[in-house]
């Protein structure tokens, strides 16, 4: 219980630090703590496999790219990316709606049971994943495919 | 004491709704990706929490397909930045508005 509340509170001030930095690099940076912190929930959530995938396609291979994305687009003036918020309040009083939204639906809605079984097996979810959805599995594999040559084509030089 | 899902689900929306609070609020496309980001990782944690809570593999298996969608959504996305900004030299959303029809 103190493992959730603390999780929670990190994933929360990484999360607001992830909007609300004026630095784009830094909060590039936050995301990744956000996202290493989430592995920990995943951690707790008996899910030891989606930890380990968590922190390495996320914390591993997206950041590392969106932080060569914002080195490689620099501004004009060579100054470091800033970013300032437009709208704050309008940002914040939809985000509240949306909270609260999400909040009255998910105190009326009638969940799972509170006894969780505490399922820690990932031989089982690859195997889920060769056999029930192994169709999906492919299809995943072609959407790879398609977005790694997407991202080939779009971001060549057209003179080149 | 043993938590029940609601805790988790309450945090993940809290996180959901920051993410959106990001969106609305950058102009910066790489920003925007960002908020994109962090929106998708509460709806993983959501997933994950209902998966561990009825008991089934389930929610791991959609949360491990929406991470593998997730990162090749932001590998589109990085590469139209990129393009935008050799286009434009600004990669500020609004740049774009030529692309309107």
């Amino acid at each position: 219980m103190i493992a959730f509340f603390v999780t929670a509170a990190a994933l929360l001030v990484t999360a607001v630090m992830v909007v609300t930095s004026k630095d784009l690099v830094r909060a590039v940076l936050w995301l990744g703590l956000s996202l290493v912190v989430t592995a920990g929930a995943y951690a707790q959530l008996a899910a030891d496999m989606l930890a380990a995938i968590q922190i390495m396609l996320y914390a591993g291979g997206v950041v590392t790219l969106m932080l060569f994305a914002v080195m490689l687009t620099p501004r004009p003036d060579d100054e470091r990316p800033t970013v300032a918020l437009v709208n704050p309040e309008r940002g914040f009083a939809a985000a509240l709606l949306m909270f609260f939204a999400l909040a009255m639906a998910l105190l009326q809605a009638e969940l799972p049971g509170g006894t969780a079984v505490a399922v820690s097996d990932s031989q089982e979810v690859g195997r889920l994943f060769l056999t029930d959805h192994l169709l999906a599995f492919e299809a995943l594999s072609v959407l790879l495919l398609a977005a790694m040559i997407a991202a080939i084509v779009i971001a060549r030089r057209r003179d080149a | 004491m043993a938590l029940g899902v609601l805790p988790w689900l309450l945090l993940s929306a809290a996180l959901f709704s920051t993410g959106l609070f990001g969106l609305l609020t950058r102009k910066h496309a790489i920003g925007l990706l960002i908020s994109v980001e962090l929106m998708a990782n509460a709806v993983n944690l959501n997933l994950v929490a209902f998966g561990y809570f009825r008991g089934d593999l389930m929610g791991q298996v959609l949360a491990l397909f929406g991470i593998a969608l997730t990162v090749a959504e932001v590998v589109v996305g990085l590469a139209l930045v990129i393009q935008l900004h050799r286009h434009n030299r600004s990669i500020d959303v609004d740049s774009a508005r030529e692309l309107a029809g």
